[in-house]
């Protein structure tokens, strides 16, 4: 790593030995999980090359557009619009919150069965350990469910932090709560970059997002093939890195992919043969670098084809309607977008239930794997109404709750190898 | 030639040697804190054409250089195919083994359906029942039928081992007889097995397998509380084993 990089992490106050330690732990892993994938797609060398300097150039990046005066706004949830943060010129990371960094350290501001994730963010900012945290102007948090909303009550003592409430139910009056929001969101956003957001930069933050979000499509359409002609583990990481790299860039980028992809189906040249069962993750987020259930379950003769998460499909399933002129109307537009979201922080969330099995469908699966973390009570809940649900339309399920320690992994072989050994006949 | 099928568990090793489908062979070794010298103690001086392993441990037959060819199965379908093989009628298996309890639910076929697996910890395994015979300082072969002696319940909630054993303490300091207490610690097992085979939707017959089978107290009390009575194999630790070898091919 270069001394600029090491310049640049002293600034940002990191523990410069710990974050060291990260990041050797993070090359070894990326290179056991990733890099000795069979039959490799040119097109990763993109999100290899993203992954190895995560915290060097786009940390750069970030400090060279904060000297021109951008201001950089840090993230948790899917529910933050980021059309509205790039209408205000500001730039929109999602923060890293998949791996036990400072866990003791967390422990002291929250109760020990806190969930992994909320646990990560919070230790990632006490030991010192991310520049992406250090290099936001305002970290946004959001309602979605208790713990993180507790949570944010003290981790605004460390960080520069605003937070959204997102509504529990969908009926008229939240969708007016939800706007409320959206609308002093941007006012906060306006304030804080000094830029107005017009119709005009609004049009053209939906168009980039929706973009992003259509490439993504167009990537889940490709993989929905038989034989999957990409591992299910290099799309939950192409799906990671759209919350931190450049949007314009990662685009082009993942349209290149695709492309390459679309060549791999005509010649129906698949990551795996035509009859490894094919399996959809269900649930919890699998924020970076948390790739360990995906890298499980295809060490156990399966393909990850889909990911029904917030990291994967729960963000890219719809789009925001451009059809809109005034900035009225596409607030309007945005909101609407957004109070689709069928997280498990909703009551009821029916719509939930019938989205995953026309995914199962769509992507042809063989069976579905719930993912929860422990402690984390709506999707916890939510995992027993859904997988009898699924059961009754003929598709088997595998209940998986774990964290992001490594201490319950072969307990977790075991049950995913039975499952897809149940799924071979 | 044989076949063999490997079990390595958590806290023994089961050999099984069948030759045209037919048992041959059959032996048990503890798994120590080494099972990889246990192994290769196990196998000294056998002939055999092929090895299917299974268990916690089935990934160290790798290590084993062995030149015939070499299979690994989980446990789950070990257990199913040997329970399939041994009792075609069977709808459901219950294995409780050193630190894994599971239930099975079977279609018509003998083919896996759907099952369920205790978590990292020993709640409700056979790692528990010895911890609590150890707190009774009375062998695990023995355990069962001292708590069958018992003749009064008291109530024990935790199923955590470390809880368990608090609450099994404080009963005894307050005079409880022992053999009550054993009867309720058993009691506490049986009831998270239930349970487990509940969220199956576990139906008789049931085969009632793994070393824990064994215990006289777990298969009374099961019976009680599922309404009907589970079928014992005559060797329960060795369905596994059968079952790896059978899934040779």
């Amino acid at each position: 790593m270069s001394a600029e990089y090491r310049e640049m992490w002293e600034k940002l106050n990191l523990d410069l030995t710990a974050h060291d330690g990260l990041l050797t732990v993070l090359g070894k892993f990326y290179g056991d999980i990733y890099l000795s994938q069979d039959k490799r797609l040119k097109g990763m060398e993109y999100l290899d090359f993203v992954v190895s300097e995560v915290h060097g150039l786009r940390i750069k990046e970030l400090q060279d557009a904060k000297a021109r005066g951008q201001k950089v706004v840090g993230t948790f949830c899917i529910f933050v619009p980021e059309e509205l943060t790039l209408a205000a010129r500001a730039i929109q990371v999602g923060l890293c919150a998949g791996a036990e960094a400072g866990k003791e350290e967390a422990e002291k501001i929250v109760p020990r069965n806190t969930c992994a994730l909320i646990k990560s963010f919070i230790g990632f900012k006490l030991a010192r350990l991310c520049p992406f945290i250090e290099s936001c102007d305002l970290i946004v948090g959001e309602t979605t469910c208790d713990g993180k909303k507790k949570a944010y009550e003290v981790f605004k003592d460390y960080v520069n932090l605003y937070v959204m409430e997102v509504p529990q139910q969908k009926k008229k009056a939240d969708r007016e709560l939800f706007k409320a929001e959206v609308l002093a969101y941007k006012e906060k956003l306006e304030e804080l970059t000094g830029n107005k957001i017009t119709a005009e930069s609004l049009k053209e933050a939906i168009k980039l997002v929706n973009r992003k979000r259509k490439v993504l499509q167009r990537l889940n359409a490709l993989r929905a093939k038989v034989p999957t002609p990409i591992s299910g583990r290099d799309v939950l990481l192409i799906n990671q890195i759209s919350f931190y790299d450049d949007p314009q860039r990662f685009c082009e980028k993942i349209e290149d992919l695709c492309q390459e992809l679309e060549q791999k189906v005509k010649e129906k040249e698949g990551v795996v043969p035509e009859n490894t069962p094919r399996l959809l993750l269900a649930g919890c987020p699998m924020a970076v670098p948390n790739w360990k259930l995906p890298y499980l379950v295809e060490s156990s003769g399966a393909v990850v084809v889909g990911e029904e998460s917030c990291i994967g499909t729960r963000n890219t399933r719809d789009l925001v309607d451009e059809s809109k002129e005034t900035l009225e109307e596409m607030i309007d537009a945005l909101v609407d977008r957004y109070m689709r979201i069928d997280c498990a922080c909703f009551t009821p969330n029916e719509e939930r239930m019938e989205n995953v099995l026309n995914l199962a469908k769509e992507l042809k699966v063989d069976g579905v794997i719930q993912y929860s973390l422990l402690f984390c009570q709506p999707y916890q809940q939510e995992s027993l109404k859904l997988g009898k649900f699924l059961e009754k339309n003929n598709i088997p399920v595998l209940n998986i709750e774990t964290d992001y320690s490594m201490e319950d992994v072969e307990q977790l072989k075991t049950r995913v190898e039975a499952f897809v050994e149940m799924l071979e006949k | 030639m044989l076949i063999l099928g490997i079990d390595i568990g958590s806290r023994s090793i089961e050999i099984v040697g069948l030759d045209k489908g037919e048992l041959q062979l059959k032996k048990q070794l503890p798994t120590t804190f080494d099972p990889l010298a246990q192994l290769r103690k196990g196998l000294k001086d056998l002939a055999f054409a092929g090895v299917v392993a299974t268990g916690y441990g089935r990934g160290l037959v790798d290590r084993l250089d062995l030149k015939v060819p070499v299979k690994k199965i989980t446990e789950i379908k070990a257990y199913a195919k040997g329970v399939s093989a041994l009792f075609p009628q069977a709808r459901s298996i219950l294995d409780i083994g050193g630190q894994d309890t599971k239930a099975l639910l079977l279609n018509e076929q003998g083919g896996l359906l759907k099952f369920e697996m205790n978590d990292r910890c020993a709640a409700g395994t056979g790692k528990f029942l010895e911890q609590m015979a150890n707190i009774f300082q009375i062998g695990i072969e023995e355990f069962g039928p001292y708590a069958l002696k018992g003749d009064r319940v008291p109530v024990i909630n935790s199923m955590c081992t470390v809880f368990a054993e608090t609450e099994a303490t404080s009963l005894m300091a307050q005079g409880e007889k022992p053999e009550n207490i054993a009867l309720a610690l058993h009691h506490a097992i049986v009831k998270r097995c239930v349970n487990m085979l509940k969220r199956v939707g576990a139906t008789p017959p049931l085969i009632f397998a793994g070393g824990v089978a064994h215990n006289p107290c777990v298969a009374q009390l099961l019976s009680e509380n599922l309404g009907f009575s589970p079928i014992i194999p005559q060797d329960p630790d060795f369905i596994g084993a059968i079952g790896a070898a059978l899934s040779f091919s």
